[in-house]
């Protein structure tokens, strides 16, 4: 590893993200994941002779929304080209995609990394349609063609190489998907294939200002990939270049399974693509109207939602920055914090005992057992000293597991935390008298039992005792 | 008395209305000249007998009922290269020779929805590339005023057929002269209209910066009639233009007095033949007395209008043509070993050799390293033309100049010389590069095969047009003759 210090990453990512549109970028059919084969392309995504295409506006409004909050310009006209190149999911035998004044142009956005916040820049994002899919598992000696992603439409956000490592890779990406989550352009859903990454890798000796042979890496699809994919990648120049060799310039796959990074055929990826505006489409206008219809939808994103939640929630910046990654979790705190009326407990249980239910369902938020005003209700009998934090964690529990409220778990199960001084300083009794040999040292000054003596109050009324209550008795009992 | 297929369409409209003939006897009327006529012409690709018998026998009901459309039983013939649905729509190819179209194209629905009568699909140059019909692979197509002779191109069989008295009129499109040539070479009256006027959608796509639907007919009023049924804003075709269509046919009558038509020098310092010459300048004495002024104006960048044309439109054709794979609908090679083969062999078989070189022409001028120098240079010259059009329609109203350079000419005699065939569109290519309307009308004879004339305009201006067209064939009967067959 000593000789891994000497060198230097420089990594871009491509991300294709594929918008969430009812149709598709030129035709009406509908984007509908998961339909049977060639059931969701029309004559229009098929490429039949004669038919033409037509710009989905809605798609346009989405392109804009993501330029306004990375900060880009927003090019008008913009312009789409034929991308030529021949594949059988490809229908047209050319993409339409964009190459001069793409929608989206020189943007940025900002990560958290250990030395703080870094800029990272976005040359361009760019609108284009998705092709179809070949199928090769499910037919012997042929190829399936399935097209009904084929027109869907992707807006490629294109990074500056200004990410050092898989750790700031990884974290680039989970601000676009932030992003697009928190605009809902995309359910950004990797393993559906509606974020995928190609992933742009060189390095180069420390100091030198010259980019090293990049390679790219094509279509990794979940955060844990691209960081894998990235570190064998990194490994693998390092160790082509310290034996004297030169690193190839070329397109590679990653496959999972093995866990490393290989060329792809080269027929595969050697094409001159021949790019021409498309003349079936007039280049596009884009007026400040239209934008500025847009920036008054502009939703408050993370980096300001973050803000916001130290600001009114009293929140340390980094609980913050956890409940603010996703928006349906960041909304999900705020309807708890608007239930329970205090925040930071709010934000302590569903970090803490709601999200580690989650994970251990592999649920996300809208997909919780325990919906947030049953949580807020439940924090409230906390807060009302009906039950104490840890009695509430077996009520959760309950909950996640029936669906019943905290009000039946906590009549039902006699779960009603003790406040009845008299009846407290029964049970104290009761355990000092349980307990004379540890009272006698206790009054010898042996300080430290105290907290034996509380477990015990606790054990006899079954963690229901007001524990505040309990050490104030406590003390005055043992002082008398 | 004329014979039915004489009549023109206002004629045959009111023929139809007062019930001198009924749409089916109109129609079965022209059913039995294609029958005898065609087998030598060869100016169909498909014959459409029962549909259309069924659709003329609607047509008369629509009379009895008193409630007739636009063009209820005019029986006409669209291009095939108008996508029908249910129909054989080959484009002239053998990669589209087993194509049964699922959807109509736009310009199908329009005449469909105006109450026209089918009567088939006419024959063409393959995928509209060439300037006499020999490139079809359903075989050439013979001009019926001498039957050694090509029809020209690349709407031979739209020209030849309304020609010859096989239909009322036929839908036609026009990439560099594909309308106009085949209307000189067979004595008709072809309009383009301007890009954007009728939709594309539907119309299988050469050149799409170039490629705009139009007609082809025997009179300027009957063009009138057709081209106000097929134009029109399509919200399918991006391109397409979201004006008002004129009523052509009312405002064909309006008069031309003090229009002014423009002669471009640069077109009559070319060496034309005697007869060429003659005819424009007898064609001049008829719009001076109908009180035009003429005067010459320049289009300076002219000369480069075929190379310009000879980039952008195969370009452009190189990658429309790029869906012919193989994979989805059309021509597939025999046993393919694997996916290159499969790609290499069916657009081997499937394509003609004029095809073949234009997709190689644009492939190359797309190139990386000769984009710059091809295509993007020829954007740009393209634009100095459009600006010559520009400058010229500041002082005048028309522009007029011979549509071809000559007469039609033998079957075979220019078609293994590529540069001689392209050089037939070196009058019309300029209006398609400027996306300007022009109208084709016959002018004159000579050796027995017609001559004509074409009209330019401004944007949007195909009633000026029509209607010049119009006074300069009541003053004249180029156009009232028919071959004898």
């Amino acid at each position: 590893m000593n000789a891994m210090s000497e060198w230097e990453t420089v990594i871009g990512l491509e991300v294709h993200v594929q918008l969430a549109t009812k149709s598709k970028l030129f035709s009406g059919a509908s984007t509908l994941f998961g339909s049977a084969p060639n059931t969701q392309a029309c004559n229009i995504d098929m490429g039949m002779p004669g038919v033409l295409p037509v710009l989905n506006e809605e798609v346009l409004k989405m392109a804009v929304k993501f330029g306004l909050a990375i900060n880009a310009s927003i090019n008008s006209p913009t312009q789409f080209s034929r991308k030529n190149y021949f594949y059988p999911d490809l229908p047209k035998g050319y993409q339409i995609s964009q190459l001069d004044n793409p929608i989206v142009e020189a943007g940025f956005l900002e990560i958290i990394v250990k030395e703080g916040k870094k800029k990272i820049g976005i040359t361009r994002a760019h609108l284009e349609e998705d092709a179809g899919k070949s199928l090769h598992e499910d037919f012997k000696h042929l190829t399936g063609i399935d097209l009904n992603r084929a027109g869907t439409p992707l807006l490629e956000v294109v990074s500056e190489p200004d990410l050092n490592s898989a750790e700031e890779a990884v974290a680039y990406l989970k601000r676009i998907h932030s992003i697009i989550r928190y605009l809902e352009i995309s359910d950004g859903n990797m393993a559906e294939g509606s974020m995928r990454c190609d992933v742009n890798v060189s390095v180069r000796k420390k100091g030198n200002k010259e980019l090293g042979t990049r390679t790219e890496t094509k279509n990794v699809n979940s955060f844990k990939f691209v960081e894998r994919a990235i570190q064998y990648e990194i490994k693998r120049q390092v160790s082509v270049l310290e034996a004297g060799e030169n690193v190839v310039q070329e397109t590679r796959l990653y496959d999972s399974q093995s866990n490393e990074t290989r060329p792809m055929r080269s027929k595969e990826f050697a094409n001159d693509y021949r790019y021409f505006p498309e003349p079936d489409l007039l280049p596009v206008l884009i007026d400040d109207e239209f934008i500025n219809s847009l920036k008054d939808q502009m939703p408050e994103l993370s980096e300001s939602k973050t803000k916001r939640f130290v600001k009114d929630y009293q929140l340390t910046e980094y609980d913050a920055n956890v409940l603010t990654v996703d928006l349906n979790f960041a909304n999900f705190f705020e309807e708890v914090a608007a239930k329970s009326k205090n925040p930071k407990l709010a934000a302590n249980w569903v970090m803490g005992e709601l999200s580690a239910f989650l994970n251990q369902e592999n649920l996300t938020i809208q997909e919780t057992k325990v919906d947030s005003k049953k949580l807020g209700n439940l924090l409230n009998r906390i807060e009302d000293s009906t039950i104490s934090g840890k009695i509430a964690k077996e009520v959760f529990e309950e909950m996640w597991n029936t669906g019943s409220s905290p009000e039946k778990i906590i009549e039902t199960k006699g779960l009603k935390q003790v406040t009845d001084s008299v009846e407290i300083r029964e049970i104290i009794n009761q355990a000092l008298d349980q307990n004379p040999t540890q009272l006698e040292q206790y009054k010898d000054g042996k300080d430290k039992l105290f907290g034996f003596f509380v477990g015990q109050v606790m054990k006899i009324s079954k963690g229901k005792a007001n524990p505040e209550q309990v050490n104030k008795i406590l003390k005055e009992k043992l002082e008398e | 008395m004329p014979e039915l297929y004489q009549l023109t369409i206002k004629e045959k409209l009111e023929g139809l209305k007062n019930s001198s003939f009924s749409s089916l006897e109109l129609t079965e009327s022209y059913l039995e000249r294609i029958k005898r006529i065609d087998p030598e012409l060869n100016s169909y690709i498909t014959v459409i007998e029962e549909e259309a018998r069924v659709k003329a026998k609607e047509s008369d009901q629509r009379y009895q009922a008193g409630s007739p459309l636009p063009l209820d039983g005019i029986p006409i013939a669209h291009k095939d290269i108008f996508c029908t649905e249910g129909v054989l729509t080959s484009c002239g190819s053998k990669m589209l020779a087993n194509f049964i179209s699922p959807y109509s194209s736009t310009v199908v629905k329009k005449y469909e929805e105006s109450g026209s009568v089918v009567l088939g699909k006419t024959n063409m140059d393959e995928f509209a590339m060439g300037s006499s019909n020999e490139t079809s692979y359903f075989g050439p197509v013979k001009n019926p005023w001498n039957n050694k002779c090509v029809p020209g191109g690349s709407s031979g069989g739209s020209a030849a057929c309304v020609s010859a008295g096989l239909a009322a009129g036929a839908t036609a499109t026009d990439t560099g002269g594909s309308i106009r040539q085949p209307a000189a070479l067979c004595g008709l009256t072809g309009i383009k209209p301007t890009y954007g006027r009728v939709s594309r959608y539907g119309m299988v796509a050469f050149a799409s910066s170039l490629d705009q639907g139009g007609v082809l007919t025997k009179t300027a009023e009957d063009a009138a009639y057709l081209l106000k049924a097929m134009s029109g804003h399509d919200p399918k075709d991006s391109t397409s233009l979201n004006v008002e269509v004129p009523d052509y046919i009312n405002e064909i009558n309006q008069d031309i007095k003090g229009l002014r038509i423009g002669l471009p020098k640069e077109f009559f310092s070319m060496n034309l033949p005697q007869h060429v010459e003659k005819s424009i300048s007898d064609a001049l004495k008829v719009f001076e007395k109908l009180g035009t002024k003429i005067k010459e104006v320049e289009l300076p960048h002219l000369d480069l209008s075929l190379p310009v044309y000879y980039v952008i439109a195969p370009a452009e054709c190189s990658a429309n043509l790029s869906r012919y794979d193989g994979v989805k609908f059309g021509y597939r090679c025999e046993n393919p070993k694997d996916l290159d083969d499969l790609y290499m062999r069916t657009r081997e078989e499937g394509f003609g050799p004029e095809v073949k070189r234009r997709v190689l022409i644009g492939t190359y001028a797309l190139s990386a390293g000769y984009y710059d120098a091809y295509y993007l240079k020829a954007l740009k010259c393209r634009r100095l033309i459009a600006g010559d059009f520009d400058n010229a329609f500041k002082s005048v109203d028309l522009i007029l100049s011979p549509t071809a350079p000559d007469i039609s000419f033998a079957l075979g005699e220019k078609s293994s010389n590529p540069v001689e065939m392209y050089k037939q569109d070196i009058f019309t290519i300029p209006a398609n590069l400027a996306g300007l309307p022009a109208i084709s009308i016959p002018c004159g004879k000579h050796k027995g095969l017609p001559l004509g004339l074409q009209l330019m305009s401004k944007s949007l201006e195909e009633s000026k047009l029509l209607r010049t067209a119009h006074h300069f064939q009541l003053n004249s009967d180029w156009h009232k003759s028919w071959p004898s067959l």
